[in-house]
């Protein structure tokens, strides 16, 4: 993974310092609540319904164990014990002080993690494929471009007042793990007509109240001009997008507004100035930031002896077998499984993490993952490098711990925001209902029969929860002060994305487990062969499903 | 009058404020957009841009503009700072001004897109705006005041 130079630690440093001055002020009443706003938001703190909420930046998912250390560290010395992975591969902490974040940015940085970014009117943190590196269906490695954006848009001057966030995604697979139609640019690399590799840019995607999947504005770019490239996108956008409507200030408004082409061509207009100046890459920059992510020393391991020893311990142990099958994934190498650790045990909020949980899953990575971790935007953890030899002994520390809880990708590990628990922009709260379905659906032989299905839970507009593009999403409405959730089928995060259409008139929270309920029996008796939720919802449409949830009791 | 930082000191300000309702401008009178636009003497004059006029119309006259000013009426709208920089980048030499409400917590990101004059609203506090030139002393990013990125100095 990428490590800090002199450079990198001056700036996050200088960070902190300025950060603690800034705090300094405010607490002194030389800085209004409204100038101390935009300035603590760019430091990823919020002041929230109970406490402050400070969101840490995880650069595109990946820590390693020294810095899983210090955040458990971290949240039993400032916070209260646990940490939240976030929709944004981000971790948060729900209970800092106000006057001690200056102290918990100068400890993160000490093992190079800080909190520029993550909120506020600015470019956020570059997100990419939890696989990135290790999956079997991979161009190229992604994480390289995501460590260069991330470097260009730390604190870029020109971008920090934007009319609203700016989110970057970068996928490098055929799979889009990533979610790249759902962001302000998508990048994805993709081989040109020569075979050569470049990125395709895709702008103007988005969630929140008016959700849209991004257009296409360029086909193909090479790699070097990557960087003008995006300089010239934000200068459109932070010239022309909307400034007096706050929901209407993203860029997929302005896209629309412009229309694609026209938008294209003030890019491409802009780009002219920047293009072959001094930001485009080099041969050396692309070799520096790709020999941060090379492979680990894999050992040479003979696959089918690998497999053959996993399948015999599968047999034995049915327990065991059924986690491998649910939550361990093909490997690029010989003999390896990238294992997903569950953080969606019934009974615990979607994504959250104790300081134990963090330390175990610290050892577990320096014992069978080369010490790194991945965090993913489904509100996981990823273990990308498991010999299958060793399965079975991380199998079992997991289980202990309550990390193997083998759901991943069925209906109980589902995304959820924090919800009106929590987060004061809220209508409703989330975890409750996360909670209700997964008490109802506990039954594994159910859940299994169901197959994937993506159930994505927000408690407002701004879809935290990503509850458009879920199979199934669920918003939380505010009705004359009273929580109502709004049902929305056929959504997708995948290369064929699409926005879900909403159900009808939203439900009371006691009434969820039931709507569910009764979407999935639907579904279960329309579905043809193995069909998943999504495509029987696409082959017959919202109808089916909205007579059986709406139906009279007479 | 507001006071003014130019190269790094507290200095007098030679311009006289822009009134865009007059008729006729003064001599060294900052002139409005259109004032500008519509003046049959405009070289060696000040022109002042507000967020959403884009600097465009000025282009094709950069050498002939003494000192654009850019007001920040609220300072979360950043417009003006790619307005700064399209400037800079074009070729812009004179004085490029911030005015208005701009925070000092901005001055190093001000700095960096190519203003070199600072006139902040609340005049009390110029020494902390100065101060806030000095937050940082690295940056990732080509901007005017380091046309080079850190990847092409990084040793």
């Amino acid at each position: 993974m990428y490590v800090y130079d002199q450079y990198d630690q001056t700036i996050v440093d200088e960070r902190v310092a300025q950060f603690r001055g800034q705090t300094a002020r405010f607490l002194a009443g030389q800085l209004t609540e409204g100038e101390f706003l935009p300035l603590r938001l760019q430091n990823g703190l919020y002041l929230q319904r109970l406490a402050p909420m400070l969101r840490i930046a995880v650069p595109y998912g990946l820590l390693n164990s020294s810095q899983l250390r210090k955040l458990a560290e971290i949240t039993r010395v400032f916070d209260k014990g646990y940490a939240h992975v976030s929709t944004r591969q981000n971790i948060q902490l729900n209970w800092p002080q106000l006057e001690e974040v200056p102290d918990i940015l100068a400890e993160l940085a000490s093992v190079q993690i800080h909190a520029i970014q993550t909120s506020g009117n600015c470019i956020r943190n570059t997100t990419t494929d939890q696989y990135a590196g290790v999956a079997t269906d991979e161009l190229e490695d992604p994480r390289p471009y995501c460590e260069i954006i991330r470097q260009w848009s730390t604190l870029h001057p020109e971008f920090a007042f934007l009319p609203r966030k700016f989110k970057i995604a970068v996928c490098g697979t055929r799979e889009d793990r990533a979610a790249i139609h759902a962001h302000d640019i998508g990048v994805e690399l993709v081989a040109g007509d020569s075979g050569e590799i470049g990125c395709r840019i895709l702008a103007g995607g988005g969630l929140g109240r008016t959700p849209v999947i991004g257009s296409v504005i360029c086909d193909w770019l090479d790699k070097k001009h990557l960087l003008t490239y995006l300089e010239a996108i934000l200068r459109v956008y932070n010239q022309n997008g909307r400034r007096d409507n706050k929901y209407k200030a993203r860029i997929k408004i302005l896209v629309k507004a412009m229309g694609v082409d026209a938008f294209r061509e003030a890019v491409e207009q802009e780009w002219e100035l920047l293009r072959d100046g001094p930001s485009t890459l080099t041969e050396a920059e692309i070799n520096r930031a790709k020999s941060f992510f090379t492979e680990p020393p894999y050992p040479a391991l003979d696959d089918a002896a690998a497999r053959a020893g996993l399948a015999e311990q599968a047999a034995a142990d049915p327990i065991f077998g059924n986690w491998v099958k649910r939550n361990t994934v093909e490997h690029r190498v010989a003999g390896h499984r990238i294992v997903n650790l569950s953080l969606k045990a019934t009974g615990y909020a979607p994504g959250d993490i104790t300081d134990g949980q963090l330390e175990l899953v610290a050892d577990l990575a320096d014992e069978f993952s080369f010490g790194e971790v991945r965090t993913t935007h489904q509100q996981n953890m990823v273990l990308a490098d498991v010999r299958m030899d060793q399965l079975y002994s991380l199998w079992q520390r997991l289980q202990r711990a309550g990390l193997a809880t083998p759901n991943h990708g069925y209906l109980t590990d589902m995304i959820c925001c924090p919800g009106g628990d929590y987060c004061s922009l809220a209508n409703a709260k989330s975890i409750p209902v996360a909670e209700a379905i997964q008490s109802r659906f506990d039954d594994l032989d159910y859940l299994y029969d169901l197959g994937p299905i993506e159930l994505n839970i927000s408690g407002c507009m701004n879809a935290c929860g990503h509850h458009h593009i879920g199979h199934i999403g669920i918003l939380g409405v505010d009705k004359k002060g009273e929580e109502f959730y709004q049902v929305c089928l056929g959504g997708s995060q995948a290369k064929d994305a699409s926005i879900g259409k909403i159900l009808g008139p939203s439900f009371s929270q006691q009434d969820m487990p039931e709507v569910i309920e009764k979407l999935l029996s639907t579904y279960l008796e329309l579905r043809e062969g193995e069909e998943i939720f999504l495509d029987t919802y696409r082959r017959v449409g919202i109808e089916p499903f909205k007579e059986r949830v709406y139906a009279r009791a007479d | 009058m507001p006071g003014l930082i130019k190269q790094g000191q507290i200095v007098e300000d030679n311009w006289l404020p822009a009134d865009p309702d007059a008729a006729t401008v003064g001599e060294g009178q900052i002139l409005s957009l259109d004032q500008w636009l519509n003046s049959e003497q405009p070289s060696g004059r000040a022109v002042m841009l507000e967020p959403g006029q884009a600097p465009n119309p000025l282009f094709d006259h950069l050498e002939r503009i003494s000192m654009i000013a850019i007001n920040f009426p609220v300072f979360t709208d950043g417009r003006g700072f790619s307005y700064a920089r399209e400037l800079r980048e074009r070729g812009f030499n004179g004085e490029l001004r911030a005015c208005g409400h701009f925070i000092r917590d901005q001055m190093t990101y001000l700095r960096r897109c190519g203003f070199d004059a600072f006139q902040p609203a609340e005049a009390a506090h110029l020494e902390d705006y100065l101060a806030g030139l000095n937050d940082f002393s690295e940056s990732y990013q080509a901007a005017i005041d380091q046309p080079l990125p850190l990847f092409r100095r990084r040793n």
